[in-house]
This record gives structure tokens, C-alpha cells and sequence, in this order.
């Protein structure tokens, strides 16, 4: 069967079941085991009333504890086991963890990510918030925004891709290609530069690409707060005399705390997970591992997974403040 | 209210031409790789791309027609002939025919030839050889030209990585791959998300509150966490690496986003609606499908764009879930990886293949923006 028509075939199927599951279950609630009828209606209605709702949340709630709820804890349980040859696991404590901590690529990794989570979400908030001011009342903003916002849709594959043309090198006697040399020699520099294998930096020429990618999020969210503001407290400002300047950094930025705040910790979670851009551009070499990609290399390359799920188990604890954050904000909201 | 733009002119300036500067910043790499995917491999590897945008001069070594095209005209040798196609529209500036002085004539001067005879070459690249004795050897004289060549663009690059069935670099097949993971993993977690939202807005149980704060805290959850273990169940369960399995993925990665969107929506629906409905007798179910859903479009097309976009472009979980050895199963992601690793240099190949995976979630951007855009204010979790 061609795959084109094993997708159409599970989508029919996965529609028709997710359909029929949730039809049949309600019918079966109603007519079967509680039907509102007879001596016991008023009782029946109640106890249906009580289990539906997990009639609706249980295909959910099983992907979501399978995909998400059980790995966590699955990664964390193989981070302290170690394959035996022949099958099975053996529980090594935390050896793993002390063997990777021995690694110098992973502190490599360590160094970079914290680099990454620096840069990318301060620069991309910062062009994001410039954008999304700028733009804000000028009659081209919202073509501007759109063109900003494009890269979005491209893939971290894909803009690897259109980066690595950006960075591209000639030896010095032929015409460079790439747009950073052409530019760098034009103003006066003698040798092309190989961008991407200079130690240290080319981390951030790794970076600026999900800058690239991401200022466009950041730009969306903040321009909708940034219009979101009371006009009342821009103008009482420009009564008193504001400059532009003043009324930005003293009433506007203020007023957008939490959005920035907001913007900022979603972007860091982008970055701890970022892997496409460092695997596809430099695969880790020349020092630009990231965790993600230090993982991937341990769990599919050196198949071991017993480090390869305790770095897995490092990225979550960085993730760790933010969630507990963003669930707790969420909670606030509700009450 | 116009607080910085409108008072002062000057001012006014400085915000229009930072937009534009931002606005090249932003384009210029992907404008970039648009063009050089139209570019021929010689011209992408021997000028810059914006070169092309503008005629553009450059010095070419061509060869005249071999001696035995020669035919006799009252009494001498001639060959006859087009330095360029027809179709090429060249001017040429100087010409010489010693690699030591390339632009020692200009067009119609007449040169002698080291081995007898003369050459003459015009401005369009006519050019005419004479001897009073024979030409002899096998092949023409080498003619150095500074030319002007106006800008070409072909879509030759295109036709070989999409249709060519024996080229390796072929990606007709990934983009279909793509396609059947990408359709199904978007489809299937909107209808189970839609359902789980409508109970987690506005149906009334016991630990409710818990089940929203655990969406948002796995909201969050690194899928990298996710991969060994479920690896593992996919093979102890028979699923292996297929399709099968990447769609689940995806349909488990993407539930969080889609409750806690989709739940969202669905909270800020005005209740009277809902209780009315309940008032006059329609069961749970009736309520959601014939009042809920169609409501909730905006709501289901957001995240519908932001699934598709993260399938299309995915992939980490297609290398671990999907492709096998055979490699027949590969998406246009891995192959523009695998492009990278093998034809690293061969721009015009990876420009093409990137542009053509690039090219339907641009469409789906710009076509639906607003939705994306709506789905985003409403998913970053305040």
C-alpha cells in the first residue's frame, strides 16, 4: 500500500474512530447504563453527568499521559540504569551523570546553552520590541511586521540552509558568494572569513539565525501589548512634557512587564530545545555543541542511552523554573 | 494619538528608514537563496547572487568553430561564427585573443592571429577569421571577452529536483512523505483536543483546576525527553519506525498546545449561550458538535496552522520515529540535511531543495496569517 494512501486511509479511519468513540460512548452513557428513565432518572442524569466529562477528556488525557507524563519519568528512571549487553537494564545510581559531568563536550554543550539563552531571547525581545514600536503607527507597519514575521513558517532546516549561503567563503581571489564575506571584504577586510569554524564566535552566528526566526514571535505578541496600553497614560506623559524616548522606556515598557516576561521565557524554551539549526550548520563541531544536539549524538550515535537520557534529564531541569512558573501564573488567572 | 511620528519630522524619518533597514535585514537571506535557486551552478559559484539582479560585466574565455568549418570565399579561408547563443543578449567591450592581454581590442579591430590570418570580433559577438592559407589544427583559437551579460534565470534547478525520477538529488518523493506525515498528524489532535477542551471549559468535576495546570505544565516539556521511551513502546508494541508511529508522535506532542488553545477559545464563548441550549434539552454531545465546534473555528484553524507548520518543518521527530534504514520514508527536512552533508558546495541543488520545502508553509503563512497571528496571542501563556 502506498503511503499516500495509508495516510488517507488513517485519516479516514483516525476521524471516523475519534467520531464514532465519542458518539457511541455518550449513546452508550444515556441509553445503556444510565438511561434518564424509570424509578431512578433524576439519579441517572447525575451519575452520567459525573462520568462524561472523562468520556471527552480520556483519548486526550491518554495521549498526553503516554507522549508527555510517562517519559519524564521513563528518561529519568533510564538516566540512573545502564543497558546490559543482551537486554535488560541495570541500575547504575548516578554513574551516568558523573560520566557525562567527566565529558568536556558537555560542558562544551553547557557553556554554549547558556550563551544561547542569554543572547537569543534578549535580542530577539529587543528587535521584537523595536519592530512592534516602530511599526506601530507608521502606514507600511503592518506590511513591514508580515515581512519580519516570515521566517516563522520556515523551517529551522531550511534557514540553516538560507544562513549557510549568508556565511559562505571563496578563497580571497575569487568572487565571494555569500553576502557577510562580500560585505566584509567591501569594507575593507582582506581575508575571507570562514564564519562558522571560528571558535567562540561562531556560536553566535549560530544564534543570530534563531534570532532571526524568533524576533518575528516576539514582535507579534509585544506590538498587540504595546496597543493594548491606555492612550490616557501616553497622553497625560506628552502633557507633562515626555520626550518619545521617555514615554517609551518610562510608560510604555512598564506597562508590558509581563509580556516581555512572557515573550522572554517562551523564546528560552525554544532555545533549550533548539537542535536543527546547530545539527544541520556545524553538527556540534568547531565548539558549538548545545545540549540538544549533545543528546541526540549520545542517544543515536554512541547509542548510549543511560547519557543520553541524563542530559535529557538536565534540559528539563532547566526547564523546570520556567514550568513551574507558567503553571502557577496559569492558576492565578483561573481564580 | 501620534506620540512619536507626526511631531517631528526628522523624527519621523529616522522611524521610516529603520524599518526599511530592519525590513532588508530580515529578507535579504531568504531573497538570497530565492534567487540563487534560479541561478545556473557556474553562475551561483562565480558571482554573488546580487550580481544577477543587474546586467553584469564579466570576462569569459570562449573558443571560435574548428578549422574544419572553414570555407573559401573569393580566394580566402573563412570562419564564420556566434560567440553567444541567440537567445543571449551580450555586449562585449574589449576582446583579445593572448591570455597575457585579454582586453587588448575593442569590438571590430582587427587582430593578427599568432598563427597567420586575422580575427575581427563585434560588438554582439559575430566574429570573423581570414587566412589566405588554410586554418589548420583541430581546434579554434581561444577569443577573450569582457562582456556584458544581462541577468538569466532558469528553472532548469527545479526541474531536476523535483521530476528528475534517476537523479539521487531528487525530492519529489520526500515532499510527498512529507505531505502524508504532515496531513494526518494535523487533523486527528484537533478533533480528541477539541473534545478534551470542551470538557475542560465548561463541564463541572472534581480536579478540573489540576488537569489545566498539568496541560500548561506539559506545555512545556521538552519532547527530547520523550524520544527513548517512546521509541522503546513503539517497537515493543510492533509499531517500529513508520508512519504510524510519527503521527501518533505528533498527535501526542501537539495535545498540550491544542487543550490549552483550544480550551482558551472555548472558556470565552458567552455562557448564556451554553445554558440556554441545556435549558431546551440538547445533550453534551449536541451542544459540542452543533454549537461548540463551528464556533470555534478561529480557534481550530489556529492551531491547525501552527501544527502544520511544526509537522512540515519538523525534524527531529521524523528522524527518530519515522525514517529507517531504507531510507524510503524520508522527509524533505532529513533529505536537505543529508543534501548539506553530500553536496555541501552545490548551491543550486540545496538552494532548490530548501525552497521547495520552504515553499508551501510560505504559502500557508501568508495566506492565513491571521489566524497564526491570533493563535499566537492566545497561546503564550500569560
Amino acid at each position: 500500500m502506498t503511503p499516500a494512501l495509508q495516510g488517507l486511509l488513517t485519516i479516514v479511519i483516525g476521524v471516523s474512530g475519534c467520531v464514532g468513540y465519542f458518539y457511541f460512548s455518550n449513546q452508550f452513557l444515556d441509553k445503556v447504563l444510565f438511561p434518564p428513565r424509570g424509578p431512578n432518572a433524576g439519579r441517572n442524569i447525575n451519575r452520567a453527568n459525573v462520568i462524561r466529562p472523562w468520556l471527552f477528556l480520556f483519548p486526550a488525557l491518554a495521549a498526553l499521559g503516554l507522549y508527555l507524563a510517562y517519559p519524564v519519568v521513563e528518561t529519568m528512571r533510564l538516566s540512573l540504569t545502564e543497558r546490559v549487553p543482551g537486554g535488560g537494564y541495570k541500575w547504575v545510581g548516578l554513574d551516568n551523570y558523573i560520566q557525562m559531568a567527566a565529558e568536556p563536550k558537555f560542558w562544551e554543550a553547557m557553556r554554549n546553552n547558556m550563551f544561547w539563552l542569554i543572547v537569543v531571547p534578549a535580542m530577539s525581545t529587543a528587535f521584537g520590541l523595536l519592530v512592534a514600536q516602530l511599526t506601530d503607527r507608521i502606514r507600511w507597519g503592518n506590511f513591514a511586521k508580515s515581512l519580519i514575521f516570515m521566517p516563522m513558517a520556515i523551517s529551522f532546516v531550511g534557514a540553516s540552509v538560507i544562513w549557510k549561503l549568508v556565511y559562505d567563503a571563496r578563497p580571497a581571489e575569487q568572487d565571494q558568494i555569500g553576502i557577510l564575506n562580500a560585505l566584509y571584504i567591501f569594507f575593507g577586510g582582506t581575508d575571507p572569513q570562514t564564519w562558522l569554524t571560528i571558535p567562540f564566535w561562531n556560536s553566535f552566528f549560530l544564534m543570530i539565525v534563531l534570532v532571526w526566526i524568533q524576533t518575528g514571535f516576539a514582535m507579534v505578541i509585544l506590538s498587540a501589548a504595546l496597543r493594548g496600553i491606555p492612550e490616557e497614560t501616553i497622553e497625560a506623559a506628552i502633557l507633562d512634557g515626555a520626550n518619545p524616548f521617555q514615554i517609551f522606556f518610562k510608560i510604555k515598557v512598564p506597562q508590558i512587564k509581563t509580556t516581555i516576561l512572557v515573550v522572554w521565557t517562551t523564546i528560552t524554551i525554544t532555545v533549550l530545545k533548539v537542535f536543527d539549526i546547530v545539527f544541520a550548520m556545524t553538527n556540534g563541531q568547531w565548539e558549538t555543541q548545545v545540549l540538544a544536539n549533545y543528546m541526540y549524538d549520545k542517544l543515536f550515535r554512541a547509542n548510549d542511552w543511560g547519557v543520553g537520557s541524563a542530559s535529557a534529564m538536565i534540559i528539563m531541569l532547566l526547564v523546570a523554573p520556567i514550568l513551574v512558573w507558567n503553571v502557577r501564573n496559569a492558576r492565578k488567572e483561573m481564580e | 494619538m501620534s506620540d512619536i511620528a507626526g511631531t517631528k519630522p526628522a523624527l519621523r524619518w529616522v522611524v521610516h528608514a529603520s524599518v526599511l533597514f530592519l525590513v532588508v535585514l530580515w529578507v535579504v537571506p531568504t531573497l538570497g537563496l530565492l534567487i540563487s535557486s534560479f541561478r545556473t551552478a557556474d553562475q551561483i559559484s562565480s558571482s554573488g547572487w546580487w550580481r544577477s539582479l543587474f546586467p553584469s560585466e564579466q570576462n569569459l574565455t570562449l573558443r571560435s568553430a574548428a578549422p574544419e568549418t572553414q570555407v573559401l570565399q573569393n580566394g580566402m579561408y573563412v570562419i564564420e561564427g556566434k560567440l553567444f547563443d541567440e537567445n543571449q543578449k551580450a555586449t562585449i567591450s574589449r576582446w583579445g585573443i593572448s591570455s597575457r592581454d585579454v582586453t587588448a581590442f575593442v569590438p571590430d579591430e582587427v587582430a593578427e592571429l599568432r598563427r597567420g590570418g586575422t580575427i575581427t570580433v563585434s560588438a554582439d559577438g559575430d566574429y570573423r577569421m581570414e587566412n589566405a592559407e588554410e586554418f589548420t589544427g583541430k581546434r579554434g583559437v581561444r577569443i577573450f571577452v569582457t562582456a556584458e551579460l544581462p541577468s538569466e534565470f532558469t528553472f532548469d534547478n527545479y526541474h531536476k529536483v523535483l521530476l528528475d525520477q534517476s537523479s539521487t538529488d531528487s525530492m519529489g518523493k520526500a515532499f510527498f512523505n512529507t505531505l502524508t506525515v504532515t496531513i494526518p498528524a494535523t487533523i486527528i489532535p484537533i478533533l480528541v483536543a477539541a473534545f478534551a477542551a470542551y470538557a475542560l471549559a465548561w463541564m463541572d468535576f472534581p480536579g478540573r483546576a489540576l488537569l489545566i495546570a498539568a496541560v500548561v505544565g506539559l506545555l512545556v516539556v521538552p519532547l527530547q525527553l520523550a524520544l527513548i521511551p517512546l521509541l522503546k513502546f513503539h517497537l515493543s508494541i510492533g509499531i517500529g519506525k513508520g508512519y504510524l508511529g510519527v503521527w501518533l508522535a505528533h498527535t501526542g506532542f501537539g495535545m498540550p498546545l491544542a487543550i490549552y488553545l483550544l480550551r482558551n477559545y472555548m472558556a470565552g464563548l458567552p455562557r448564556d449561550l451554553i445554558e440556554n441550549a441545556r435549558v431546551d434539552g440538547a445533550t453534551e454531545f449536541q451542544i459540542f458538535t452543533k454549537l461548540i465546534l463551528p464556533l470555534s473555528f478561529p480557534a481550530l484553524a489556529s492551531f491547525a496552522i501552527f501544527q502544520f507548520l511544526w509537522t512540515w518543518n519538523d525534524l527531529l521527530v521524523a528522524k527518530v520515529f519515522l525514517i529507517d534504514a531504507t531510507g524510503q520514508t524520508t522527509v524533505m527536512t532529513n533529505r536537505i540535511v543529508e543534501l548539506l552533508g553530500t553536496r555541501g558546495g552545490n548551491w543550486e541543488i540545496l538552494a532548490t531543495a530548501a525552497f521547495v520545502s520552504i515553499f508551501v508553509p510560505l504559502v500557508v503563512f501568508f495566506a492565513m496569517q491571521k489566524y497564526l497571528v491570533r493563535g499566537l496571542l492566545a497561546g503564550s501563556v500569560k
